[in-house]
């Protein structure tokens, strides 16, 4: 077995895996609290990683540093990120709260061809270069013939966002609040949680998420048009519903997964139906086992 | 006061969010920025005055509801209501719309027939996803799959086999039907949101196979030279071809329509419509969950199988491109825009859906940026559609007092 090859799938599905699994989060967190399934969650991604370039594009034309660059338009890309999540909850789904159920949907398929059509209209529908920002220092240069410097970044970033949004909902007060929120929004009201700021703070949380996403993934591939956020969207869900939706590990477990998932599959066995394998996988999650790998099974009740 | 203060906030906010978007453009080649100050200062007016709308529609919808809690009715619309339920309106308003749809390709250009063909077209495959969506409620976004099916029966069989239009018509629809139920039993389980999903990865797969499977569909170049459907071995120009087709997509609808409208007031439809309203309590009705769903699934996908068999003969070339989940958000949107479950309302909202933004070629460009903000607007002011789909109301005449109690359930239930 040739192992050297084996690794570098390996870092390819880590990095990503990484990548669905924070935009994976976004989705899991709006489900959890208003279940929801964020269809233009996708398009956040997009337009962080757009935002991030024309910073990054501005910048460059101003004679900026490569790494003074990168953190500054990601920076812009997730308070970007952030501003669009608050303002597609309270137009696209806070009117229809108390509506049925394929209501808030079909106006989050509406958002995101909206969205999609708004960045070509205000930019272009090529596919735009991204520069490569990430330098390649001296000490990653054992691992060089594995993995790249923009590769381990994904990874590092992503654990480091993670570990993060983890111990937030853990241990502070609004971390506890959306817990509570999360199990019944009515009973968190009548105990005095204000259920509009938690729901704009999930999609504040979940679309930087998605921002850094947007930002580290773009500068690894070294390219963006307006599309990218439906299928990155779609291998996210199926992420987010292979872990368990409405969990916040499960998320993270099921972006790993299926990231190892096609990295080996497109790397022993064939490329060609590389985005076909994240659909079947999802189908078939969805048929044997829909509350997925940490999900809890619900009780249908009437 | 209060709203002048909420509209300015609403109009910094948005000026600030499409800021880097909207103003910023970088020439990378020659190195230049150029801003775009002008889209900031209309992006700033539009919201503006946009905001104001919004909450004159918002406080509207909420005075609707209030009105329709009392009881009153609106007397908007009762034109057409009167309309659709007087016979002696209904029968001359429907001859003269069929003679204008008859004469038609007679007094337009080939190229208008071509736009109407499409059009029409489109009027079926959204007939077709409003059995499943609009009757039966069950959220399908990879309906263009079965369209793709359709299509490419016909093609395959064309080129391979050398099998005419009119017996491909009814292979194609009920190989459609066929994948309908294939994608129907796996997802009895699930529904809502979930299903939506599924189904969206279902199309997705079909498109995906027909475009890596190139032995079988010719991959992403497609397949071209489909044979015209033909009108007793006679050889059409193309001008006459088109006239051809037009007719049969007209005839095809007209069938869709009585169909579908047939189909709702039948038992079935009645259970498809019990279903979309509470699946449990359906349940308990002792109505079958399973082959309800598969029904609906079935004729839904037949239909565009149908529509696809006519689309593949219509442009004599078909690749997979033509089968994105773009196309099947788009037929959402019509039965979305026209009225969940009301037939008149889907084909009146896939009619202006393709004819508006053929004739307003100014605002062509911004044709899916309207789809989505249709979308959501309509959702979040008129979520039963332009049209609300009509239901059988029983009038129970209080002929004597007695009767009273017993009358109120049965017209309350009904209303």
């Amino acid at each position: 077995m040739d192992w050297q090859y084996f690794w570098e799938l390996f870092f390819g599905g880590l990095t990503r895996g990484s990548i669905y699994a924070l935009i994976a989060l976004g989705y899991t967190m709006v489900y959890g609290i208003i279940e929801l399934i964020n269809f233009a969650h996708g398009e956040v991604y997009m337009l962080g990683a757009f935002t991030a370039l024309i910073v990054a594009g501005a910048l460059g034309i101003y004679g900026f540093p490569a790494v003074a660059i990168l953190i500054i338009a990601a920076a812009v890309a997730v308070i970007y990120c952030a501003a669009y999540g608050v303002t597609l909850e309270k137009i696209a789904y806070k009117p229809l709260r108390d509506a049925p159920r394929l209501s808030p949907l079909i106006s989050a398929i509406g958002m995101s061809i909206f969205l999609q059509n708004y960045v070509i209209l205000a930019q272009t529908s090529d596919f735009m270069p991204f520069p490569n920002l990430v330098p390649q220092p001296e000490f990653l240069e054992p691992i060089a013939h594995i993995m790249g410097a923009s590769e381990v970044l994904i990874i590092v970033t992503s654990a480091v966002s993670m570990a993060a949004l983890t111990l937030f909902i853990k241990y502070t007060r609004m971390g506890k609040a959306m817990r509570a929120t999360a199990q019944n929004r009515k009973m968190a009201m009548l105990l005095g949680i204000d259920a509009d700021k938690v729901i704009s703070l999930t999609f504040v949380i979940g679309s930087s998420l998605a921002a850094v996403g947007g930002v580290l993934i773009a500068s690894h591939v070294g390219q963006v048009n307006f599309a990218i956020g439906f299928i990155a969207g779609i291998k996210a869900f199926t992420a987010a519903v292979l872990g368990g939706i409405g969990s916040i590990p499960g998320a993270m477990l099921g972006g790993l997964v299926l990231g190892w998932c096609e990295s080996f599959a497109t790397g022993y066995i064939s490329s060609d139906y590389e985005d076909a394998l994240a659909f079947a996988l999802l189908v078939l999650i969805l048929i044997f086992r829909p509350s997925g790998i940490l999900g809890k099974a619900k009780t249908q009740k009437v | 006061m209060q709203g002048l203060k909420k509209s300015i906030l609403v109009s910094l906010w948005f000026m600030f969010l499409t800021f880097p978007l909207m103003v910023i453009r970088i020439d990378s080649l020659n190195g230049t920025i150029d801003w775009r100050w002008e889209n900031m200062l209309g992006m700033g007016v539009g919201t503006f005055v946009l905001s104001f709308v919004w909450r004159f529609m918002l406080a509207r919808k909420e005075a609707g509801r209030a009105a329709a809690a009392g009881g009153a009715l609106s007397a908007r619309g009762a034109w057409f209501e009167r309309l659709r339920s007087d016979p002696k309106a209904a029968v001359p308003a429907l001859a003269v719309l069929l003679a204008a749809f008859l004469v038609l390709p007679w007094v337009v250009s080939t190229y208008q027939t071509n736009i109407m063909i499409s059009a029409l077209l489109y009027v079926m495959l959204g007939l077709g996803l409003n059995i499943v969506v609009g009757l039966s409620g069950q959220l399908v976004l990879g309906y263009v799959a079965f369209y793709a099916v359709g299509a490419y029966s016909y093609a395959i069989l064309n080129s391979n086999f050398g099998l005419g239009f009119w017996s491909v018509l009814p292979i194609g629809g009920a190989m459609a039907a066929l994948f309908g139920i294939l994608l129907g039993f796996p997802v009895l389980r699930l529904r809502g949101d979930y299903l939506a999903i599924v189904t969206l990865g279902f199309g997705e797969i079909i498109r995906l196979v027909l475009e890596n499977w190139s032995s079988f569909s010719q991959g992403p170049s497609g397949i071209a030279n489909i044979d015209r459907p033909g009108l007793f071995g006679m050889q059409l120009s193309v001008s006459d071809a088109t006239t051809y087709i037009y007719y049969l997509i007209l005839a095809a609808v007209i069938v869709t329509i009585l169909a579908v409208t047939r189909l709702k007031n039948s038992r079935i439809g009645r259970a498809w419509q019990a279903l979309r309203e509470d699946e449990i309590a359906c349940q308990a009705m002792g109505i079958d969950i399973t082959t309800t769903k598969l029904t609906a699934f079935a004729l839904g996908a037949c239909w565009a199988g149908f529509a696809g068999v006519i689309f593949a003969a219509k442009t004599t070339f078909i690749n997979p491109a033509s089968f994105t989940f773009l196309e099947s958000a788009m037929v959402l949107a019509m039965v979305v825009l026209g009225g969940m479950g009301s037939v008149i309302g889907v084909s009146v909202g896939a009619l202006v859906l393709i004819l508006l933004p053929e004739y307003l070629r100014a605002f062509s460009e911004y044709r899916m940026l309207i789809f989505g903000a249709t979308m959501v607007l309509m959702m979040v002011f008129r979520p039963q559609g332009l049209v609300s789909p009509g239901r059988t109301k029983y009038n129970v005449t209080d002929a004597e007092g007695a009767g009273a109690d017993a009358a109120r359930p049965a017209a309350g239930g009904n209303a």
